[in-house]
Parts: structure tokens; C-alpha cells; sequence
């Protein structure tokens, strides 16, 4: 895996210059990097919007903007974040840019199916943005009945509308993963040679093919609902509007997993690299991702704690929801120990994998207080729900995703960025993360409930410093944004493996050639084989 | 200063030292795990920093003893904590026999309060200090959850049904009411006061200005209600009506024609009420007419109030007295 790398003039992004050139393109990296452009937009979008949540919420009263607008502000936050940041970033960027590469294949097995997946992605999103412009929604991204059904009177049906649509991108994306990892893997790459950002991202295909059309069907049943008063969710039709809780949470736990796991591969890459040893029980790690793609869909109902669901079933879905923690334990143990007797390189990508680490144990265990029912009761709906998901969400997915994009960015465009910057976004992203959020979880305990406009005024030093927080947090992501543009023009020449990292993507050119490999790799050892090479042990 | 910026909320309900205890117990356990590991990650990290990128590790790839022993040590502690929690739930769900019941509807964007005797009240809601109350209440548009940080309680309104939570309050003073469940554009105003007063003061403000006049006792209103809708042309009390007799039947066991039975609470006799065709009670027909929109949710509250006070003791339906 040391040698030298023949460069060829030409790679996938000179191999041709034309605007069609890349809107008719079937080549994964390109489609990687289309999605690259939609979710940024998105991330912009959405983080404009928690902005202006957190500026409303520096003083008690409700001055900056009417309850309504505010409503809309959180709603619409929520459902970009989620459905077209959370969900598509990893996967459908990096996933897609290095997923091929990873398994030594020309393209993923269906190309033309992965060019319409971005089309119907890019279609959703422009019904979302459409109702957005129409004056928003303000539901809540949960879509909860019967406000969602008969009290709003907002853009529900077009955001639905949207949603579901994007919905079947995730379906198609997640089958082509699974296709391309079972059928095109290279020789000698066998299943426990695979990278375990492949087998992350077959776990999440698996979430995304079974449990997306669950959502789908739940909000057709929703726009069904509101356009055609059917009553399904409507009591006084003899409708039941807990159903749709179950409907959505079905879907929507599992989500969080295609949103965690994914991130969760990339930091098993970016440890092992930058500790240039093999990942810590690689198997347990492996599986570890399989598990909790299975037994995500069986904790659904313990965001229902307090609709007036059985207590018995109260029980399950709360020792459920303790087991489904141990897997993520598991893998949190391995990367620690993979640190273990490591040569340690302190470079950008891993300070966003330390990051990462700190981040998602705590959102982790706090899941702990969710799942305990004594608690939850009082904890649900409050900021500490909203503090424990943006821990999972934004310190471990957001960080993880950042790793990736900092780890991969060279081999995307052939181009260093400056490291010292980098070093110091992840900083002032993992400072300013805690600041923002850390401050919730008190206000959650003192009983604040979320989506609240206005709130009384003991709770303000509190929010105030979670707003100061998001103020750091913002720079430390517009910070990326620029170094990785300059470094578009004028940063340092990669070169094939500027990491000196162990896996097949740095076999290849960087940027790749448009059919990934000059000749197909044979693979003869396993992911991580840093301790075969001939270098000085630490 | 330090009241500007509380870090623990008061503790106002028999139930909020059990709660705050199982959160300290969590808060230990995740914190010693959390810190473990940040310890360990940090010290790695530093201790075997590599400057030039040209060393690798050491080839240590696994420890079946160590997957072993991080697997099932958390699994049993967390079994712990889930054994105790769902102790913690039961004591949260399950009412004490003798409570004080209120009676209140959710709806954009109030809490309304209705007593057995009679006084309602809006957004503020008044009771005993040691004595444990129940709070019975539904919504009649959205969802709504009421919510009493003080008392550490809280309970989704669900419209169709009923939700109960209970609590013994144990100092008196004024606490946060809140809605909980995201409700429309008016969610963070649809907040109120729950006052907790001595017995005696309790007293004095049920007889004082609490007391809306001239409505009576949510008894003598469900009972007005009962003729006024002519429930009691079929539901005789001696069981010779098309309906079944309603004396005695709060509580107990009901049997259905289709051969299940049930226990008769409030959502039951709601359910009843404004949804008949839903379930026949064995050896009736379904003749019921539904009296949705026929009589509103403080409606439905009276009547079943009233239902409840028909005990096999009382000698005549038309006689039964309000028994607080």
C-alpha cells in the first residue's frame, strides 16, 4: 500500500467541464459532492433559524418576533436540520464519495438509481423550501396530531408533501448501498476486511430501506387527514391521534440511528488512522452497528411515556431502550481503547474525533435519564430533552460528520487546508457546542418546556449563556467554510495518501480518476494493517 | 444573585424527593462513566502522542476479557437503574385511594378548573397543602400536557380521553403550571399558577370567591344535565330502562356483548357518552344516540361526577346528594 501513486492529468472532476457534464453524471464522487452543495445550502438555512431562536430567547418576553413567526422558526429549523442535513450527510455525501472507493468498485452497483436519488432529494427539498418561502409551518418537525391535522393553518400539506418525497431518496440510496457493498466489493475484500465506516453504512441502509416507508405512509396518512378529514387521527371521527405518535416514532427513532451511525463509522476511520492501529475489537464494533440497527426499531414508544400508553408496555419499551444503550457503550469503550498504546497524530480530523468523543458520551448517557421512566416524566418535553438530542445530533453526528469531510476533503480535491485553522474550529465548536447546550440541561431539570416563545424570568442567565454559546458555535462553522474554499485555489497538493493512512481510497490519485482505479485492487489484509508496515513502533 | 440564576428546582410534592434522589443516583452513575472515559481519552491522546505521523501503534487488536467485562457490567447497572425508575413510575402513576379530584380541560390556550363542589377557575388552580389530589382532565381541540415542575409531575391532555396526575403538595406558596406539549402559536402563554393553601385557607376560599354562583355542585349539575339530555328516561335506576342501570357501575366490572370485560372508569363512561356506538354492554341493544356536540367537556365532567355519586346506598336516583 506504500507505493507511489502514477498521477494521471486527468480525475473525475476535469474529466469533463460542462454543467450537463455533472447534471447527467452517474459517477458517485460527483453525486457525492451534488448532495455536498444542497445539504450545505440546508445547514445554512436551518442554522439561520436556530439563530434566530437563540437570539429570541436572550430575554423573557417575546420581543423579537410574534409567537407565530417564532413557532415557525423552530419547526422550520427542525425539519432542515433533520431531513436534509442530519439525515443525508453522511451517507449521502461522504458515503457516497468514498463508500466505492472504500470496496475497491468502479461506482456503486446502480449509478443511474443514485442520479434519480439526488433528483428526488433536490425535489424535496425545493417543495420544503417552496413552503418555507409561503410562509413556513409550525407544527413542530414532529408533525403531532391533530394540531398538524385540523389546528394549523400553515404549510403542512407541501412541507409533508416535501418530506415524503425526499423519503424515497433515503429508500433508494440505502438499497443501492446495499447492493453495491454485497456485490462489488473488490477481490480479497471479504466482510471482515471491509472498513467499519462500510459495515456503519450498511447498518444504516438497512434503517433507511425499512423504516423510511413507514414515514412515508404516515404522512400521506397526515396530508390524507388534513385535505380529506378521513379521520384516522381525529377522535371525534372515531380517529385515534396517538397513532400517529406510534407512526412517527417508528420511523423517526430508527432516523436518529441513520443519522448517528453513520458519523459513528467515519470516527472508527479517523481513529484508527490517526492512531495508526487497528480499531480496538473490530468485530464487536462491526456488529455493534448491526445490533443497534435492529433493536432501534424497537424503542420507539419511549418518546410516548406521557401519552396515555399502557404502563405495562411503559416497562418494555424502558428496558428496551437501556439495551439498545449498550451497543453505542461498546463502540464508545473500543475507540477508547483503540487510543491505547497508539502513535498518536494530532491532526485535524482526529481533534474532531476527540470532539466527537466527548460530545456523544454525554449525549449518550443522558440518554440514560430518558430511558428511566421515574424520570423521563418529568424530563420529557422539557430543554433537556432538547439539550440530549443536540448533544447526539449536532455533537455526534455534526462532529463525526465534520471528521469525515476534514479526513476525506484531500481526497475529494486534491488539495491540503490550513490544519492550524482547522485545529482551531474544532475548538471553538466543541467550546461553543458545550456552552450552548450544557446550560439546557439545567434549565430542563428546573422544568422549562421546550418550544416555548416566551418563558419566565428566572430562567434567563440561563438561556443567555446558551445563546453566547451559540454565538462561538456559529464562527467555529463558518470558519470550515472558508479555509476549505481557499484551499480549493491555494491550498498545498495532497497527493495520494496525505494521512498515510491503510485503506484503498488512498490507493488511488486524489482527486480519484473518474473510474476510481487504474486497475482493480486486490486485497490481501485486513482494514487497519498500520502494525504490518515497516515503521518504528511508538 | 443567586436567585437570578437557580440551578435546582423547589421541592413542593411528596413525590419530588423520590425523583430528584433517582436523578442524583442517575447523574452518578453516567457521570463516573463519562469521566472515565474522558480521562482515559485525554491521557491516551497526550501520553502517546506521535508529532511526525511516520510512527504506528502498537498491535493490539482486541480483548474478549475486556468485551466481556464492558458489555455486561453496564448492562447490569443499567438494569439497576431500570428497575428503580419504573419503581419511581409506579409511585408517579399510581394515585393513593383517597384523593381531592379536580376536574380541568385543556384548550387553546387555557387550563380551565373545575372543583366538586362547584368553584371553577382559569389558569390558576387552588389546593390543600397535605392532602393528595387528582387532577382528571382531557383536552378539546390539540394536545396539551399539563405540567407542575414543584410537584415533578406531568401527563399529556389528549382530546377523547382522559389522563390523570396526582399529588400530595407539601409547602404551601404559588408554583409554575405549564403547558408542556407544543399547542399552536399561544403554546408558551397557555401557562398558569398552582396555589397550595393551608386547609383552613382552603377551606375559606371554597366558600368565598372561588364559588361561582348559582351553578351548584358539579353533582347537581351532572344531575341537571342527566334529565336535561334524557338520559334518565332509559338509564332506570332499577335496570328496567333500554339502558343499563348506572347505579353502582363506576368502579366496577362491566361485561360487553361481545364477551370482554372492563373496568368502568372515566374515560369509559366518556367514552360511553360521547362515542356510544363504540361498545354495548351485553344483554342491551345499541340504541344510545351519541351526544357529541350535545353537551361540552365540563358537561361530561359533571355528568360523570354525578354517575360516580350513584352508590347502591342511595335510596332514589332524583335524591342522590353531593358527598364531597
Amino acid at each position: 500500500m506504500q507505493t507511489m501513486v502514477v498521477e494521471s492529468p486527468v480525475n473525475y472532476l476535469n474529466v469533463r467541464h460542462s454543467v450537463a457534464s455533472w447534471l447527467l453524471t452517474t459517477d458517485h464522487k460527483r453525486i457525492g459532492l451534488m448532495y455536498g452543495i444542497f445539504v450545505t445550502i440546508a445547514f445554512m438555512v436551518g442554522g439561520i433559524f436556530g439563530t434566530m431562536i437563540r437570539l429570541e430567547l436572550t430575554t423573557p418576553q417575546g420581543d423579537l418576533m410574534a409567537a407565530d413567526t417564532y413557532n415557525r422558526m423552530f419547526t422550520m429549523h427542525g425539519v432542515t436540520m433533520v431531513f436534509f442535513v442530519l439525515i443525508p450527510a453522511v451517507p449521502a455525501i461522504l458515503g457516497n464519495f468514498v463508500m466505492p472507493l472504500m470496496i475497491g468498485a468502479k461506482d456503486v452497483a446502480f449509478p443511474k438509481l443514485n442520479l434519480l436519488s439526488w433528483y428526488i432529494f433536490v425535489t424535496g427539498f425545493i417543495f420544503t423550501l417552496t413552503a418555507m418561502i409561503l410562509g413556513g409551518v409550525d407544527t413542530g418537525w414532529t408533525f403531532y396530531t391533530p394540531y398538524s391535522s385540523q389546528g394549523s393553518e400553515s404549510n403542512v400539506l407541501i412541507t409533508g408533501i416535501g418530506v415524503f418525497i425526499t423519503g424515497f431518496s433515503s429508500i433508494l440510496t440505502g438499497l443501492n448501498f446495499m447492493v453495491t457493498i454485497h456485490r462489488m466489493r473488490a477481490p480479497g475484500m471479504t466482510w471482515f476486511r471491509l472498513p467499519l465506516f462500510i459495515w456503519a453504512l450498511y447498518s444504516t441502509s438497512l434503517v433507511m430501506v425499512l423504516g423510511t416507508p413507514v414515514i412515508a405512509i404516515t404522512l400521506l396518512m397526515l396530508v390524507l387527514e388534513r385535505g380529506l378529514h378521513l379521520g384516522i387521527f381525529d377522535p371525534r371521527l372515531g380517529g385515534d391521534p396517538v397513532l400517529f405518535q406510534h407512526l412517527f416514532w417508528f420511523y423517526s427513532h430508527p432516523a436518529v440511528y441513520i443519522m448517528i451511525l453513520p458519523p459513528m463509522g467515519v470516527i472508527s476511520e479517523v481513529i484508527a488512522c490517526f492512531s495508526r492501529k487497528s480499531v480496538f475489537g473490530y468485530s464487536f464494533v462491526a456488529f455493534s452497528s448491526l445490533a443497534i440497527a435492529v433493536f432501534g426499531f424497537l424503542v420507539w414508544a419511549h418518546h410516548l411515556f406521557v401519552a396515555g400508553i399502557s404502563p405495562y408496555s411503559a416497562l418494555i419499551f424502558s428496558f428496551l431502550s437501556f439495551a439498545v444503550s449498550i451497543p453505542s457503550a461498546v463502540k464508545t469503550f473500543n475507540w477508547t481503547a483503540t487510543l491505547y498504546k497508539g502513535a498518536i497524530w494530532w491532526k485535524t480530523p482526529m481533534m474532531f474525533a476527540l470532539g466527537f468523543l466527548g460530545l456523544f458520551v454525554i449525549g449518550g448517557l443522558t440518554g440514560l435519564f430518558l430511558a428511566s421512566l421515574g424520570l423521563d416524566i418529568y424530563l420529557t418535553d422539557t430543554y433537556f430533552v432538547v439539550a440530549h438530542f443536540h448533544y447526539i445530533m449536532v455533537g455526534g453526528a455534526i462532529m463525526g460528520y465534520f471528521a469525515g469531510l476534514h479526513y476525506w476533503w484531500p481526497k475529494m480535491t486534491g488539495r491540503m487546508y490550513n490544519d492550524s485553522l482547522g485545529k482551531f474550529a474544532a475548538l471553538l465548536i466543541f467550546v461553543g457546542f458545550n456552552l450552548t447546550f450544557g446550560p439546557q440541561f439545567i434549565l430542563g431539570y428546573l422544568g422549562m418546556p421546550r418550544r416555548y416563545h416566551m418563558y419566565p424570568p428566572e430562567f434567563q442567565v440561563l438561556n443567555v449563556l446558551s445563546s453566547a454559546g451559540a454565538s462561538i458555535l456559529a464562527v467555529g462553522y463558518v470558519l470550515p467554510a472558508m479555509y476549505f474554499l481557499y484551499s480549493l485555489k491555494w491550498g498545498a497538493k495532497a497527493g495520494a495518501n496525505p494521512w498515510k493512512a491503510t485503506g484503498l481510497e488512498w490507493t488511488t490519485q486524489s482527486p480519484p480518476l473518474p473510474e476510481n482505479f487504474a486497475e482493480t485492487p486486490v486485497v490481501t489484509e485486513g482494514a487497519y494493517a498500520y502494525s504490518k508496515r515497516e515503521m518504528k513502533v511508538a | 444573585m443567586l436567585s437570578e440564576l437557580p440551578l435546582f428546582p423547589e421541592q413542593a410534592s411528596s413525590l419530588a424527593p423520590e425523583i430528584d434522589n433517582l436523578y442524583f443516583g442517575v447523574l452518578a452513575i453516567t457521570s463516573f462513566f463519562a469521566l472515565v472515559v474522558v480521562i482515559f481519552v485525554v491521557y491516551f491522546a497526550v501520553k502517546y502522542r506521535d508529532y511526525t505521523g511516520d510512527k504506528v501503534g502498537a498491535p493490539v487488536t482486541g480483548s474478549m476479557p475486556l468485551e466481556l467485562g464492558w458489555s455486561l457490567i453496564p448492562f447490569f447497572i443499567s438494569m439497576g437503574m431500570f428497575v428503580w425508575a419504573s419503581i419511581v413510575f409506579f409511585h408517579i402513576i399510581r394515585a393513593p385511594d383517597q384523593t381531592l379530584e379536580i376536574y380541568s380541560t385543556g384548550k387553546q390556550w387555557m387550563w380551565r378548573f373545575q372543583h366538586i363542589d362547584g368553584q371553577r377557575e382559569i389558569n390558576e388552580l387552588h389546593v390543600p397543602v397535605g392532602r393528595p389530589v387528582k387532577v382528571i382532565f382531557t383536552s378539546e381541540d390539540v394536545l396539551h400536557d399539563l405540567f407542575i415542575p414543584a410537584f415533578r409531575v406531568k401527563a399529556d391532555a389528549i382530546p377523547g380521553r382522559y389522563s390523570a396526575i396526582w399529588f400530595t403538595a407539601t409547602k404551601t406558596g404559588e408554583y409554575h403550571l405549564f403547558c408542556a406539549e407544543y399547542c399552536g402559536t399561544q403554546h408558551s402563554g397557555m401557562i398558569g399558577t398552582v396555589f397550595v393553601m393551608e386547609p383552613d385557607d382552603y377551606q375559606a376560599w371554597l366558600g368565598g370567591g372561588g364559588a361561582t354562583a348559582g351553578g351548584g355542585t358539579m353533582v347537581q349539575r351532572g344531575e341537571q344535565l342527566f334529565t336535561q339530555l334524557a338520559c334518565v328516561t332509559c338509564h332506570l335506576p332499577d335496570g328496567s330502562g333500554r339502558g343499563p342501570s348506572l347505579v353502582g357501575v363506576f368502579g366496577s366490572m362491566v361485561t360487553l356483548d361481545n364477551g370482554t370485560t372492563l373496568t368502568a372508569d372515566e374515560s369509559y363512561l366518556r367514552e360511553s357518552i360521547m362515542n356510544s356506538q363504540a361498545k354495548t354492554v351485553a344483554g342491551y341493544q345499541q340504541l344510545m344516540p351519541t351526544f357529541q356536540g350535545l353537551v361540552n367537556e365540563d358537561g361530561i365532567a359533571s355528568l360523570i361526577e354525578y354517575i360516580k355519586s350513584l352508590q347502591p346506598g342511595a335510596a332514589r336516583v332524583a335524591s342522590a346528594q353531593a358527598a364531597p
